[in-house]
């Protein structure tokens, strides 16, 4: 049984790899460079490359948008074994996602733990299908690291719920369709008590988007208000005022993704960039602290790799993953971050250019002064290690 | 293959865990230090042996159970939680590996079992300088009829005060050879001394020491290929007796934040402290998958596998430094007087964080390795 298991993962990374290699288009081989390679479809969509167009079309029909969904929601039904092996050759091709979505890595997970069968039913097929654009709304103005502190309130109006309030970093709210939301439904309860998970038609009237321009320059986050915007009561997913399970639940799926983990990128070596940029006297880097640097992050980089491998093999579940998910925020973001702080080192003056030439995008800087958000955004080190020291060490409090 | 332990490494690593700590808990490693620095319990050596600990890296035909250096790697990482001073890393981890892989058939299919056996103690002696540098080799070996002779001087040799042979890197016609040489022999001086961890290292020098011929573990194969895998091989072993004291240090930390009061709460519940362990918690995350990967990279044979070895023992040095720093000070005034037991983990670290090569000398060969 065992081996006719093991023949048929064989022949389906056969048949991945052949049907992969016929259908992705070659420009979408390439690393996404600028935010135009991305496809987030939604109601406004609009594919930027004809090869853009033919890659989500294609996987689209072959049902491998979300490949690991149930077939009745628009997945491709495949097993975990099926689809690491399909994530494996889309890497090894370095295939970019035909569909960039928060509605596949949050808002679907949440669906698929806590809505009703007619909610999944509803929205799952078009988060698959992009007709969606679905964004988040967490944090607010005063509600940032004490998230469970957020006011936006949703009163009941009997058939309905009234809005009020404003959420902060909604990353794409400006092009985005619908919103999920944490919300106020209790005031007289202790504040983790008294919140819901709401989702809402960005159309509807009352809501209105100012977007947030980062120290990078320009940024996919906004601000997003909300005047007396009327939500019908079957928008409501889960239990009332249960929403902030929803919410850690999601909060899990967010870090492993900030952190790296399950992503396919296949970043550079730094010290690859160093050779080509500083160059070597007798075999060695010139500037012999950086060349120390360098090895002490890349002994990090790689060995943080090897974690994720042993972690995602030793297949934790329940209270666990979720500890180990503050883990990987933290510790891939600080790499991140330290990443970037090398990048700007080993760059010199061209790293430095700020508005792009005929020669040189300007991406090193900004996508340096980007970085710092990484280890804020998704909750801050300081949040993770707060909660590495609560739930995994159960120190006191 | 996962990066995970099997079953089977599994029920050895707790029964090693079991059995340490039945028989020689860190009270013993205190007793053996107050007992003029005694090298190791032979009762306990003698429990190694029949738990079979000395037999699993060594293969089916020689006697041995074969069972790979992933279970070798459980049980050093148990006596690091421990500090179980024994000849195990002397004799085993470095010695029974120099034979094991030595194309010497003679000298294999005799000292193996005896090795196994744990009534035979062997010792590498290999550095010469300061710091490690196992690529400038001074002590020499000369051919003369069917023996060799032997001149220079070794140092940190580990155990050789209690070995029967030392197994000697030297320089012969321009490249490196390694013997099997009895320590009893004429012209071998040995002097010990006690270190900071309360282990005792030697110097030795050889004066014209006449060694047989067919003591020689390189015949085809080119000394210094079987000098590389055994420093890549004890390097990993190393690091994962240092995991094992990272994790004990670590947890018996955890244990006295937990209990400590000033100000009238626990001091546990303060961020200053909190963060600074839940970062070592992360630290020691990554130090388990790098001395798994690199012990299953002997196993298998990996060709990464230097490169396993330099980043476990860089990794494992820099994180037990951290470690064995932060246990002191989280322990304030008791933690640095000798009724408590966390002081030991400090001094073991920095010799064996020293021991075949530091954080430095292992960044710097990664650097080599991918060429900048």
């Amino acid at each position: 049984m065992e081996t006719t298991t093991k023949v048929d993962l064989g022949n389906f990374r056969l048949e991945t790899r052949a049907w992969l290699e016929e259908n992705c288009p070659m420009s979408a081989r390439e690393p996404v460079k600028r935010s135009s390679d991305m496809y987030w479809g939604g109601r406004n969509a609009k594919f930027t490359s004809k090869d853009q167009k033919i890659w989500f079309e294609k996987m689209l029909e072959k049902k491998w948008i979300v490949p690991y969904w149930e077939k009745k929601y628009g997945g491709g039904g495949l097993s975990p074994e099926e689809n690491n092996i399909l994530t494996q050759e889309m890497a090894r091709l370095g295939c970019r996602k035909p569909l960039f979505s928060f509605g596949i890595a949050m808002l679907g997970p949440a669906l698929l733990k806590f809505a009703s069968e007619e909610q999944k039913l509803n929205y799952l097929p078009e988060i698959v299908e992009g007709k969606i654009w679905w964004c988040q709304g967490y944090s607010e103005p005063s509600a940032g690291s004490d998230l469970a502190g957020l006011q936006m309130k949703a009163e009941d109006k009997g058939d309905h719920y009234l809005i009020n309030g404003s959420k902060v970093w909604t990353s794409y709210a400006d092009n985005a369709d619908w919103i999920f939301c944490l919300v106020r439904t209790n005031t007289d309860v202790p504040k983790h008590n008294g919140i819901s998970f709401i989702l809402i038609d960005m159309s509807t009237q009352g809501v209105s988007v100012r977007p947030i321009k980062l120290i990078s320059g320009k940024s996919p986050f906004c601000e997003t208000f909300f005047d007396n915007v009327k939500v019908p009561k079957s928008n409501l997913v889960g239990t009332l005022n249960d929403g902030w399970t929803i919410a850690k639940y999601l909060l899990t799926h967010e870090r492993q993704m900030i952190g790296g983990v399950g992503g396919t990128e296949i970043k550079k070596e730094i010290s690859k960039i160093a050779i080509d940029q500083l160059g070597l006297s007798s075999g060695q880097l010139n500037d012999s602290f950086l060349r120390t640097q360098i090895a002490k992050f890349e002994m990090d980089e790689n060995i943080f790799e090897l974690t994720i491998q042993r972690i995602v093999d030793e297949d934790k579940s329940g209270k666990q993953a979720a500890a180990l998910s503050s883990f990987f925020k933290y510790y891939g973001t600080e790499l991140n971050v330290k990443r970037e702080e090398l990048l700007i080192q080993i760059g010199g003056n061209d790293a430095l250019l700020w508005v792009p030439n005929e020669n040189n995008d300007a991406n090193v800087a900004r996508k340096f002064c980007r970085s710092k958000g990484n280890t804020i955004e998704g909750g801050t080190s300081e949040i993770q290690l707060n909660i590495i020291a609560k739930r995994v060490l159960n120190l006191p409090s | 293959m996962p990066l995970t332990l099997t079953e089977e490494q599994k029920m050895l690593k707790e029964a090693a865990s079991e059995f340490l700590l039945t028989n020689s808990p860190i009270e013993s490693f205190r007793e053996l230090r107050d007992n003029n620095y005694q090298s190791y319990d032979p009762k306990v050596w003698e429990g190694f042996v029949e738990m079979g600990w000395t037999a699993l890296t060594i293969p089916e035909n020689y006697g041995g159970l074969d069972f790979g250096y992933t279970g070798l790697g459980q049980i050093l990482e148990e006596t690091g939680k421990t500090l179980t001073k024994s000849p195990l890393i002397s004799s085993i981890l470095l010695s029974a590996t120099a034979i094991r892989l030595s194309d010497n058939e003679t000298l294999k299919a005799k000292w193996l079992p005896e090795l196994m056996s744990g009534k035979t103690l062997m010792s590498l002696a290999l550095d010469e300088k300061s710091f490690f540098d196992p690529n400038s080799v001074e002590s020499s070996a000369s051919l003369s009829g069917d023996s060799f002779i032997i001149n220079g001087k070794k140092r940190m040799v580990i155990d050789a005060c209690d070995s029967d042979y030392l197994i000697v890197v030297a320089s012969l016609d321009e490249s490196i050879s390694l013997f099997l040489v009895d320590s009893k022999s004429k012209g071998i001086d040995i002097k010990n001394d006690v270190f900071m961890d309360a282990g005792s290292y030697s110097s030795i020098s050889f004066n014209n020491v006449k060694v047989p011929a067919k003591n020689q573990l390189d015949i085809e194969i080119e000394g210094k290929a079987i000098l590389k895998s055994i420093l890549d091989i004890g390097a990993i072993g190393l690091s994962c007796e240092m995991l094992g004291s990272v994790q004990a240090a670590f947890n018996q930390t955890m244990d006295y934040i937990k209990e400590r009061e000033q100000f009238g709460t626990k001091i546990g519940s303060y961020q200053g402290l909190q963060h600074r362990a839940a970062h070592l918690f992360c630290e020691i995350e990554l130090c388990k998958s790098i001395t798994l990967k690199a012990l299953q990279s002997i196993d298998d044979e990996n060709e990464n596998l230097s490169q396993y070895a330099h980043l476990a023992k860089a990794k494992l040095g820099e994180v037990l430094k951290l470690t064995s720093n932060e246990a002191i000070q989280m322990h304030g005034g008791i933690g640095v007087t000798d009724d408590v037991n966390i002081g030991f983990y400090l001094k073991r670290a920095r010799v064996v964080q020293h021991l075949l090569g530091d954080t430095n000398y292992h960044l710097e060969c990664i650097a080599k390795q991918k060429g900048y």
